[in-house]
């Protein structure tokens, strides 16, 4: 008997922190007790990318999309969808302006404006079931590869396809590739880096839990490129899920003899190790990657040699990331024309980036290259919440740069983005109102790099330290405008003379919030002013007398006895006590209380 | 578990694919099963099983099998409605399990709408 | 729970284990964190001084050289969980566990740490505790998930 439904539940970590789990349990009951779990299939999937709207589930063959799931909602699905075939109209996702419901995943703007190539399997299949995997072209790229094509027809093929590295800095894949084959020396290795730690990127956590194979093909067809027998996998210690789901998928595909020796009944034999980091952001630089690999203190080192050619335990090593691997086995089954016809001249076909801040849909989105930000940010974004006006957006993650309104239609391309003073980075797009203090942003994102600097090299550790003295000055007011001369000097410093790309991008933030957005610096040092409003230190809430219904809610509610009643009843803040925290703001029902 | 050889793997593809038809809608037949309160006290559930049991008999692959709710015309249950890729949608009257059948074998595969079952056409 | 010696010997004797051998010496540990005596035996195991055991464990932020509680809180302190209010969390775990980032409670149950991005950006503000990880945070949703884990000894 065949299934008449396959339920595809979302299980990426975000839709199971949100609650996944439960609500498949109380499915799982209630098709029993419907007495049709028979009938349906449900496959946990990997992430569907609509991470805010978790838990989510496709129904198939209809497609339809339910969101925000919750244990309670499952006896109406059963009963409504799966033994009425009636769409439960509540929990379809609505689309923010028109309210209107849409009923199946293709009529989602959010999925209907992408281009999955690296995410094609993505909520599609089972992770943990390599058939699936195999039935969507699974491993038919490494048969190809094995029995079709020789190393450097294959490197050649990549080179072709215009592949860059999907981890930040864009180096051409195929290039790097043949420096692998061509360094001397027999034993040579592969590395995948995951060791995704930009704050606010997560599509290499996506990749490797919804779908793991992939990346082990990409890997598979590296080795065989390079002439590698060993690949390792670093993947950070933050993802549980994603280690667990790559283990299993490594174990099944030893058990199937796509790991280990004479694969496919060829001479080729690879196997890959998983190793796993400790909590510490520098190791994402790939000489502190194979610090780490190495078991040492995961420093870097300087570049030359590069790890090509002196990699792991001194021999050739090619360290790619997680999304670049997983992009490999469709250019070769489809040819590297087909994904050269994706993206720009210099930036070749798609990227995945990670929605995050102030946007409608956050989540995991793949376009191809050259796409602008305003479709990103609007048309699959569905704009900014709340009504509220679009301010920038960081690109790149801690190393990156904002950018603001004026540059939206600026094409994403890794040349475009640099020119910019951002970084295309490993993708994450953190978005910003008009409620976000540029100059509180720039702060934020230095102590995150200060805070992971590895104290190996001075401009690093101390500049970045020094930077972070003076944007403290003055988010708290005491700024003065030869602190601004000497915090863009010292960026610069820091730029031109750290060891790696953690402490060469740590400034990134900082400049370029002052190249777009220095009048709010100014405001910040002149007028003891934060325009939006975010900075404790310069902000005061005060009682409007005029609004004031005296209802004593702000008096309760304060939690330092700031508040107190004047002779007439009114209450009024006094400032010398307040400590700014804004629940009164919050709580008065009048909005009689100012800020600013 | 022995090592797979190319043979193998395209016969893990070739079946798994199958399993996964029902995930791509788009240019398939379609039945639709309408499973109202009605449509299930006359039988629909029983209709639709015998639906995909002959489906998965005949190994149809281009074929889905979707649910919908009542349309208001509760006396002609079990109703179905078939659509082929560019024909019309025909509804079906009083479906048992073996008109269910019967319509497969001559409507869906063979493209020949049985016509005494017919209650109307789009 | 293995003993220590059936740890350290389902690693090969090779010095590139040593940050696996020290995540499963301190996971075996109740209080989540790697004794003088962990970091002798891995150094013994491997043929490394001790010195350059306790400085990679003391390189990576996950490893612990004073004991933890049964349960590590790490809170998400990268900027999109901070855009949307990480920092009030922070106090109200303070004020809720009267302890502060880096202590643990008296009954050595909880331990507050910070993390950087655990990837669930979607779902802000999230933390971890021990494996698992929560979205969505808000203070009803930390009470329970606290209650739930005192419901658990």
């Amino acid at each position: 008997m065949p299934e008449r439904a396959h339920i595809l539940l979302c299980a990426g970590a975000a839709c199971i922190s949100a609650g996944e789990e439960s609500f498949k349990s109380a499915l799982e009951r209630e098709l029993k007790e419907a007495g049709i779990y028979d009938e349906v299939k449900i496959i946990e999937t990997g992430c569907f990318g609509t991470c805010d709207l978790g838990p989510v589930m496709a129904i198939y063959p209809e497609g339809t999309f339910y969101v925000k799931l919750k244990p309670q909602d499952a006896k109406e699905i059963v009963n409504e969808h799966l033994l009425k075939g009636r769409i439960v109209e509540r929990l379809l996702v609505k689309e923010p302006e028109q309210k209107q419901a849409l009923p199946t995943i293709n009529d989602l703007p959010f999925f209907k404006n992408q281009v999955r190539i690296a995410l094609r399997n993505v909520g599609f299949i089972d992770p943990l079931n390599i058939e699936e995997y195999i039935a969507r072209d699974g491993y038919s790229a490494l048969a190809k590869v094995l029995t079709q094509m020789s190393p450097e027809d294959v490197i050649s093929e990549v080179k072709k396809s215009g592949l860059r590295g999907r981890g930040g800095a864009g180096f051409p894949t195929g290039l790097k590739w043949e420096l692998g084959r061509k360094a001397s020396g027999t034993e040579k290795y592969v590395v995948c880096n995951a060791d995704e730690g930009d704050p606010g990127a997560f599509m290499d956590r996506s990749i490797m839990e919804g779908d793991p194979h992939s990346v082990i093909e990409g890997m598979l067809i590296g080795g065989y490129a390079i002439g590698a027998k060993k690949g390792f996998v670093y993947i950070r210690a933050e993802y549980p899920l994603a280690i667990k789901r790559l283990t299993s998928a490594l174990e099944q595909a030893r058990n199937y003899g796509l790991l280990g020796d004479n694969i496919l009944g060829t001479d080729f034999s690879f196997d890959i190790e998983i190793r796993i980091g400790a909590g510490a952001f520098v190791c994402g630089e790939e000489t502190a990657l194979i610090a780490s690999i190495e078991g040492k203190r995961g420093m870097p080192r300087p570049r030359p040699p590069f790890p090509v050619n002196s990699g792991l335990w001194g021999k050739p090593t090619v360290i790619n990331n997680v999304e670049t691997w997983a992009n490999i086995p469709p250019i070769i089954i489809n040819g590297a024309d087909w994904f050269a016809s994706y993206g720009t001249e210099k930036s070749k076909g798609t990227k995945v980036f990670a929605l995050a801040g102030k946007i409608n849909m956050t989540g995991l989105i793949e376009v191809p290259m050259g796409i602008t930000l305003r479709e990103v940010v609007y048309n699959i974004g569905g704009g900014i919440p709340n009504g509220k006006k679009f301010k920038a957006v960081q690109i790149g993650g801690p190393a990156g740069g904002c950018i603001p309104a004026e540059y939206l239609d600026t094409p994403i391309d890794y040349e475009s983005i640099t020119a910019l003073g951002a970084i295309m980075g490993s993708g994450g797009l953190i978005v910003m109102d008009e409620d976000n203090c540029m100059v509180d942003v720039a702060k934020f994102f230095l102590s995150f790099t200060q805070d992971e600097s590895c104290g190996k090299c001075v401009p690093c550790r101390v500049g970045t330290k020094r930077m972070l003295e003076i944007l403290d000055k003055i988010t708290k007011g005491e700024g003065t405008e030869e602190d601004l001369v000497e915090l863009e000097q010292l960026a610069y410093t820091v730029r031109n003379t750290s060891l790696c790309g953690l402490g060469k991008g740590a400034p990134n933030p900082v400049l370029t919030t002052l190249k777009y957005f220095r009048d709010e610096y100014l405001a910040h040092i002149r007028d003891k002013k934060c325009p939006a409003k975010v900075c404790t230190a310069l902000i005061h809430y005060e009682v409007i007398r005029e609004e004031c219904r005296k209802c004593s809610i702000c008096f309760r509610n304060c939690p330092v006895g700031a508040i107190y009643k004047d002779e007439d009843g009114t209450y009024v803040i006094d400032q010398s006590k307040c400590t700014k925290c804004g629940i009164c703001f919050q709580v008065c029902p009048f909005k009689a209380i100012k800020k600013e | 578990m022995k090592k797979l050889t190319l043979e193998d793997l395209k016969k893990i593809k070739e079946k798994t694919q199958a399993e996964l038809e029902m995930r791509s809608p788009e240019g398939k037949d379609k039945i639709v099963v309408h499973m109202g309160t009605c449509g299930i006290a006359a039988g629909a559930r029983e209709t639709l099983l015998a639906i995909l049991d002959e489906i998965e008999k005949r190994g149809l692959k281009n074929v889905v099998v979707t649910q919908a709710g009542c349309i208001g015309l509760c006396e002609y249950e079990p109703l179905i409605s078939v659509q082929k890729v560019g024909g019309p949608k025909v509804l079906y009257k009083y479906v048992t399990p073996e008109k269910a059948r019967k319509i497969i074998a001559q409507h869906v595969v063979n493209g020949q709408v049985v016509s005494e079952d017919v209650l109307s056409t789009e | 729970m293995k003993t220590k010696e059936e740890i350290l010997k389902s690693f090969p004797k090779n010095p590139d284990y040593i940050i696996e051998i020290l995540h499963a010496l301190q996971d075996n540990n109740p209080y989540n964190y790697l004794t003088p005596e962990d970091i002798k035996l891995c150094a013994e195991y491997l043929d490394l001084p001790v010195s350059y055991v306790e400085g990679v464990a003391s390189f990576y932020s996950m490893f612990s050289l004073k004991p933890r509680g049964r349960y590590v809180i790490r809170l998400c302190d990268s900027p999109p969980c901070h855009l949307v209010g990480s920092e009030s969390l922070l106090e109200y775990l303070e004020k809720k566990l009267k302890i502060k980032v880096g202590e643990t409670t008296p009954d050595r149950l909880f331990t507050l740490e910070l993390t950087s991005c655990l990837g669930v950006c979607a779902v802000a503000p999230a933390m971890m505790i021990n494996d698992e990880v929560y979205g969505n945070l808000t203070f009803e949703k930390i009470d329970k998930i606290l209650e739930e884990k005192r419901g658990n000894l």
